[in-house]
């Protein structure tokens, strides 16, 4: 689905990726771990476009050809069906919860002509499908509050429904259940496995270990914009390399 | 002689109503701190005037005005695109500067300082607004349907990618909206705005030079959009009324010239100073300033 092929980024003499190779493939959740500023963060940015690549490649699949996708604008990316999920919360914090979810669904928006005559009615359907995915997360009393009002953990619920709302092929997500309290933890993984039997494909950042190893197919590990290890979970928790890289045992 | 200073007063507040929507959706809605504002307003009534010391009928001035003024909006965003904050502030007030200056130089078209004198009152489809009454009837019309189409806008779900891109513009380009263009928008139409209200100025005063589109011009203007509240329209309409008429009473005290205008820019500066301090969203506003 998503081949990244010796990816570099340096930030003036740190080496934030350093030659990063890796393949995500379809309908599987992988999971890219790695210790602190070990350059996860980076990488998802190089992918989504945030950041320009130093050099290397990046191939998204569409149908069944590959397109190099490096270096491209944020919006082409998402446009191409790679929808992303941020460590920090990135809701638009002045609108109502039902107004970002609508952002993400609403892909005549940007049409101003067609906003101005009145062509572009939010119809049934829509809201329909941002009802179904507040139930799925238990917040559908919420659908008119303001996001600045919500609590950490309801904005995540919101940031996270609003992903997986954007148009997509493709899931990235950036620590999903970091600083969420359990109950929430569980519901979260509960949705990602749902995805998953949907046939989704997610790539995962993530630090809680018992939460990763339990929801991906296949773990790839950092260390220091390198990757050092990848395997299937229970080969990746008995890896000397990783325990000693990111465990520290 | 009351009732004429009353249709005076109200002209003004319509003028200065369709300059402040217009700045409210650049500032307020998108996000974007334009200081550069008046000089659209600039080109818009510089645009009217000097088509109609040509000839050329009121309706086309006036369109030409918004279209012109719109024209450099769009010009503006793109070396602007990548600014935010302090540096777009920066940037646009620089280009204010910048047609102050061509005003101010450019003698041959604008006769500078000597400005341009005698610009016709409006006639529309064979109808005169010569007097001030009917000229405040086509202000009101003008005013009214301005506030529609920018409330249009706004509650539109394009308004909503707007105030999207006012709250985080990266989260908006990652779900796919290119607010590149969703900006060009937002100035080229907030200049629109501004660029008519220039040509109803024009028209209205029948007499323009550059020292009516400097920087101290935009500051009862920003004043109305922050004191209305950021992203309110119906604040915008109440903070147009009372910055316009507060300081009116300072002419019945027979201060000289020289000190009512400066008195005017205090009162407007100790306004901001307490909405700052004792209510930072405004009248109205949806948005805290930051």
């Amino acid at each position: 689905m998503l081949k990244c092929v010796n990816l570099k980024k340096y930030f003036g003499g740190i080496k934030a990726v350093d030659g990063c190779s890796f393949e995500v493939k379809e309908n599987t959740i992988t999971a890219l771990i790695g210790p602190n500023g070990s350059g996860k963060t980076t990488i998802f940015n190089l992918i989504s476009g945030i950041l320009k690549t130093d050099s290397g490649k990046i191939y998204f699949k569409i149908n069944s050809d590959y397109l190099e996708i490096t270096n491209l604008a944020p919006e082409k990316i998402s446009n191409l069906g790679i929808s992303r999920l941020f460590q920090q919360s990135r809701l638009f914090s002045n609108l109502t919860v039902k107004e970002n979810l609508l952002l993400a669904l609403d892909n005549e928006d940007t049409k101003f002509w067609k906003n101005l005559l009145g062509f572009n009615k939010i119809n049934k359907e829509k809201e329909e499908k941002i009802k179904e995915m507040l139930n799925l997360v238990g917040m559908e009393k919420f659908e008119d509050k303001l996001v600045r009002e919500l609590s950490y953990g309801q904005k995540r619920l919101i940031e996270l429904v609003r992903t997986i709302l954007n148009p997509h092929k493709f899931l990235m997500l950036d620590e999903p259940v970091a600083g969420v309290n359990p109950k929430l933890r569980e519901k979260i993984e509960e949705i990602l496995l749902k995805l998953k039997n949907q046939g989704e494909t997610i790539l995962l950042i993530e630090h809680d270990m018992n939460f990763t190893l339990k929801v991906s197919d296949w773990v790839i590990v950092m260390e220091k914009g390198k990757v050092i290890a990848e395997g299937k979970p229970e080969e990746i928790k008995t890896n000397p390399k990783v325990l000693d890289a990111y465990l520290g045992e | 002689m009351i009732s004429g200073y009353f249709i005076h007063l109200l002209i003004l507040i319509g003028i200065y109503f369709i300059l402040a929507i217009s700045l409210q959706l650049a500032v307020g809605f998108a996000g974007l701190l334009n200081l550069g504002h008046i000089a659209f307003f600039c080109i818009g009534a510089y645009t009217s005037a000097l088509l109609a010391l040509n000839n050329f009928p009121f309706w086309l001035c006036f369109l030409l005005a918004g279209i012109v003024a719109m024209l450099f909006g769009f010009l503006l965003s793109i070396p602007t695109s990548k600014l935010k904050g302090d540096y777009l502030a920066l940037a646009t007030m620089g280009f204010s500067f910048v047609i102050y200056a061509v005003a101010l130089n450019w003698t041959s078209l604008t006769r500078g300082p000597l400005g341009l004198p005698g610009i016709p009152k409006p006639t529309l489809f064979g109808i005169s607004f010569s007097d001030n009454f009917s000229f405040l009837i086509l202000i009101a019309i003008i005013a009214l349907i301005s506030y529609l189409i920018v409330k249009k806008i706004t509650t539109s779900p394009f308004g909503k990618v707007l105030e999207a891109v006012r709250d985080d513009e990266l989260a908006t380009k990652v779900l796919g909206k290119n607010t590149f263009k969703i900006k060009t928008y937002a100035l080229g139409i907030s200049a629109f705005f501004a660029g008519i209200a220039g040509s109803l100025y024009a028209h209205y005063i029948t007499f323009i030079d550059p020292s009516s589109f400097t920087l101290l011009q935009l500051i009862p203007v920003l004043c109305i959009v922050i004191i209305g509240g950021l992203a309110s329209l119906k604040g915008t309409i109440l903070a147009t009324i009372i910055l316009v008429l507060l300081p009116e009473p300072l002419r019945f005290i027979g201060f000289p010239s020289s000190i009512v205008g400066p008195a005017r820019q205090m009162i407007y500066a100790l306004i901001l100073l307490l909405i700052l301090l004792y209510k930072p969203k405004g009248f109205y506003g949806k948005v805290e300033l930051e």
